[in-house]
C-alpha cells in the first residue's frame, strides 16, 4: 500500500501526525497548564499540515487562526487571570465516576473509529473524504467550492450555525455582567 | 502593465521541482531573510533618528556615517550582556517566547510580492517568496500566532508587571484582529481570490484601481489603526506601557533575548507596512520606463518606496500621538471599529452585486449604526448617569460624584478602592 504513495508525501504525513500525537499526549501528561495549551497549539499545527496535504487548504488556514490564534488564547487569559497554574490547586476528583465514564468515552471513540476503517478507506481515500464526492480541486478552486457549499447547499445550517454563537454570545455576556447596586461597594472591598 | 496575469500560484512549479527550481527557491528565501534583516538595522536607525528630529535632538551620531552602524554596536553590546533568567520564571517557557515572537513575523513576510516576475535561465518567477493558496489568510494566522510571544513573555517571567502587560496583550490582540479580518474580507470580496499576487494584480492597472479608492478610504483607516494595535505599536502600545507598566512584557529580559524581541517589533512593523502597500496600494504597481533589461528593478522601486512611507508613519504615529488608556482602547476596537468595518464590508458587498442591492446595504447598515449609537447611549446612563451601577474590571472609571460619595463616607475603604 505505501509504494503508491510519493516519499515527500509520507515524510509529511509522518511529521504531522507526529506533531499532533506528540502534542495530544503531552496536553494530557505535563503538570503546568501553560504547558497544556502549549501541547494543545502544537496538535493544531499538526492538524493544519494534515488539512494541506489533504488540499483543504482554507481549513488548514482557519484551523491555525480560531483554534491555535484567539481559542487558545482565551484558554491561557483565564489560566493566567484565575492563577490555576500554581501548584496548590486541588487535583482531587470533582466528578464521581468519571474515570469509569471516561473509560467508556474512549471506549465508544475507538470503536468508531474502527467501523469506519472497517467501511471506508480512510487512509487512502483523502479525495473520498476531504471533497464529498466533488472531484479534488486544488488553490482557489477548492476555496471557492467550499463557499459555494457553505452558501447554497448549507446555507440554512450556516445561518443557524451563526444565530447560535450571538445567542452564547449574549447570554454568556448577560451571565457575567452581574449587575451590583452602589451600596454594595464598600463590603465588596 | 508589467505584470504578467497568472491565475495560479507561481509559474516557477508549472513545469515539476527539480533541483534548479528547489536552489531558486533557497535562493529567494535567504534573500528575503537577509534583506529582511537589513531592513530591520535600518529601520531602528530610521526610527531613533527620526523622532530625535522631531524632538529637537540629534539622535545617534557616532558609529558610522549618520549613526548608520549604531544598530550593529547596540547589537554587539546586547550580544555580550549577562542573560538572566529570574528564579520566578518558567525557564522552557521563558526561552521559547522570544522566538514565537520572531518567528511570526519573518513568516509573514513570505506573502509580500515584492516585485512583478523574473525569468532567471529559463525560469520564470514571481518576486515572492510563496503564493499560497491561502494567501493572505496567512496573515491572519501568523498574527494571531503572533500574541504568544507577548503573552508567554510575561506570564513565564514568574513577575507581577509583565503578567498585567501580557493579559493586555492577549486581549487587545484577540479585540482588533475581529476588524482585521472584516477588512481583508473586504479586499478579498474585490478582488475574488485570496493569494497576495492576485490581489496586486488586479490593482494594478493605475491609481483608480487600488483598493484604498476603489473600496473608499474606510476599509484602509480601519486596517491600519487595527494593524497598529496589533503590532502594540503607539498610540495602541498600553502593553509596554512605561509608565504603569515598568516595561511590560519584557521587563526581565536582557542580553540577546531582549534584542531579539525587538527584532520582532521592528521586523513587524516592516511588514506590516509591506502588507499594507500589499493590500491597498498595488504592491510593486506604478509606472515603468521602457528600458531594455532593466525594467524588473522598477516595480521593486515603488514597492520599497511606498513601504517606506509606511515606516515613516508608524515612527510619525509614536512621536505625534499620546498613549490611549487601556479601556479607550478596548472600546475603540469593539464598539467603533468592529461594527464600522462589518457595515461597511456589508455595502460594498452590495455594491459588487448591483446598484439597487448597495443602496439597499447603505440604508440597512444606517439604520443599525443609528439603533447602535442610541444603545450606546443607554449604556453610557446605565455605567455614568444616575441609574448606574458599578462598572466591571476594565470600564471606563466612575464619574466624580460617584467617586466622591464611595470614597468620602469612609477613608480606609475608600484606599482599598484605589
Amino acid at each position: 500500500m505505501l509504494a503508491t504513495y510519493a516519499i515527500p508525501d509520507v515524510i509529511v504525513f509522518v511529521v504531522a501526525s507526529a506533531l499532533m500525537l506528540v502534542g495530544a499526549v503531552l496536553v494530557i501528561t505535563v503538570k503546568n497548564p501553560v504547558h497544556s495549551a502549549l501541547s494543545l497549539i502544537m496538535t493544531f499545527f499538526g492538524i493544519a499540515i494534515a488539512f494541506i496535504e489533504l488540499d483543504a487548504h482554507f481549513l488548514a488556514a482557519v484551523e491555525i487562526i480560531v483554534y491555535a490564534g484567539a481559542i487558545v488564547v482565551l484558554f491561557l487569559f483565564v489560566i493566567m487571570f484565575l492563577g490555576v497554574d500554581r501548584p496548590d490547586v486541588d487535583t482531587g476528583e470533582p466528578l464521581v465516576g468519571q474515570r469509569p465514564l471516561a473509560a467508556l468515552g474512549v471506549l465508544i471513540t475507538v470503536a468508531g473509529v474502527v467501523v469506519m476503517m472497517a467501511h471506508s478507506h480512510w487512509v487512502t481515500g483523502a479525495s473520498s473524504a476531504s471533497t464529498n464526492g466533488i472531484p479534488s480541486q486544488g488553490g482557489n478552486d477548492n476555496i471557492k467550492a467550499l463557499g459555494t457549499a457553505v452558501f447554497t447547499t448549507y446555507l440554512y445550517a450556516f445561518e443557524i450555525t451563526s444565530a447560535l454563537l450571538i445567542i452564547a454570545v449574549v447570554g454568556a455576556v448577560i451571565l457575567a455582567r452581574k449587575e451590583r447596586s452602589l451600596d454594595l461597594v464598600g463590603e465588596d472591598a | 502593465m508589467h505584470l504578467v496575469l497568472f491565475a495560479a500560484g507561481d509559474p516557477l512549479y508549472d513545469n515539476g521541482v527539480g533541483w534548479a527550481v528547489l536552489a531558486i527557491v533557497a535562493i529567494k528565501v535567504l534573500v528575503a531573510f537577509g534583506a529582511l534583516m537589513g531592513a530591520v538595522t535600518l529601520m531602528i536607525w530610521f526610527e531613533r533618528k527620526l523622532i530625535s528630529d522631531m524632538q529637537s535632538r540629534i539622535g545617534p551620531q557616532r558609529w558610522g556615517p549618520f549613526g548608520l552602524l549604531q544598530t550593529l554596536a547596540d547589537g554587539i553590546k546586547l550580544f555580550f550582556k549577562e542573560d538572566l533568567i529570574p528564579n520566578q520564571a518558567d525557564r522552557f517557557v521563558f526561552k521559547l517566547a522570544p522566538y514565537l515572537a520572531l518567528i511570526p513575523a519573518l513568516l509573514t513576510f513570505a506573502i509580500v510580492p515584492v516585485g512583478g516576475t523574473v525569468t532567471v535561465a529559463s525560469h520564470t518567477f514571481l518576486l515572492q517568496v510563496a503564493d499560497p493558496p491561502i494567501g493572505i489568510l496567512l496573515l491572519l494566522a501568523m498574527s494571531g500566532i503572533s500574541v504568544y510571544g507577548v503573552m508567554l513573555a510575561g506570564w513565564s517571567s514568574g513577575s507581577k508587571y509583565p503578567l498585567l502587560s501580557s493579559v493586555r496583550a492577549s486581549a487587545q490582540m484577540i479585540s482588533y484582529e475581529a476588524a482585521l479580518g472584516m477588512t481583508i474580507v473586504t479586499i478579498v470580496l474585490a478582488t475574488g481570490s485570496l493569494s497576495t499576487h492576485d490581489i496586486v494584480t488586479a490593482q494594478a492597472h493605475g491609481v483608480w484601481h487600488w483598493n484604498v479608492l476603489r473600496l473608499g478610504l474606510v476599509p484602509f483607516a480601519v486596517f491600519l489603526i487595527a494593524i497598529t494595535a496589533e503590532l502594540n505599536r503607539p498610540p495602541f502600545d498600553v502593553v509596554e506601557a512605561e509608565s504603569e507598566l515598568v516595561g511590560g512584557f519584557h521587563t526581565e529580559y536582557s542580553s540577546l533575548r531582549f534584542a531579539l524581541f525587538f527584532l520582532a517589533e521592528f521586523m513587524n512593523t516592516i511588514t506590516m507596512s509591506a502588507i499594507m502597500v500589499t493590500l491597498f496600494f498595488g504592491g510593486p504597481a506604478g509606472w515603468v520606463p521602457n528600458i531594455p533589461h532593466i525594467r524588473w528593478v522598477f516595480p521593486i522601486l515603488w514597492f520599497l518606496g511606498k513601504t517606506v512611507v509606511f515606516a515613516f508613519c508608524y515612527i510619525w504615529f509614536r512621536a505625534a500621538l499620546p498613549r490611549m488608556r487601556y479601556d479607550q482602547l478596548m472600546s475603540f476596537g469593539w464598539k467603533r471599529l468592529i461594527p464600522l468595518s462589518l457595515g461597511w464590508m456589508l455595502v460594498v458587498a452590495g455594491f459588487f452585486v448591483n446598484k439597487s442591492w448597495g443602496f439597499a446595504m447603505a440604508a440597512l447598515v444606517l439604520v443599525a449604526s443609528l439603533a447602535l449609537t442610541r444603545s450606546f447611549e443607554i449604556g453610557a446612563t446605565r455605567e455614568q448617569g444616575p441609574e448606574s451601577v458599578l462598572p466591571v474590571v476594565g470600564a471606563r472609571p466612575m464619574s466624580a460624584e460617584k467617586l466622591r460619595a464611595v470614597t468620602d463616607g469612609d477613608v480606609e475603604s475608600g484606599e482599598e478602592e484605589n
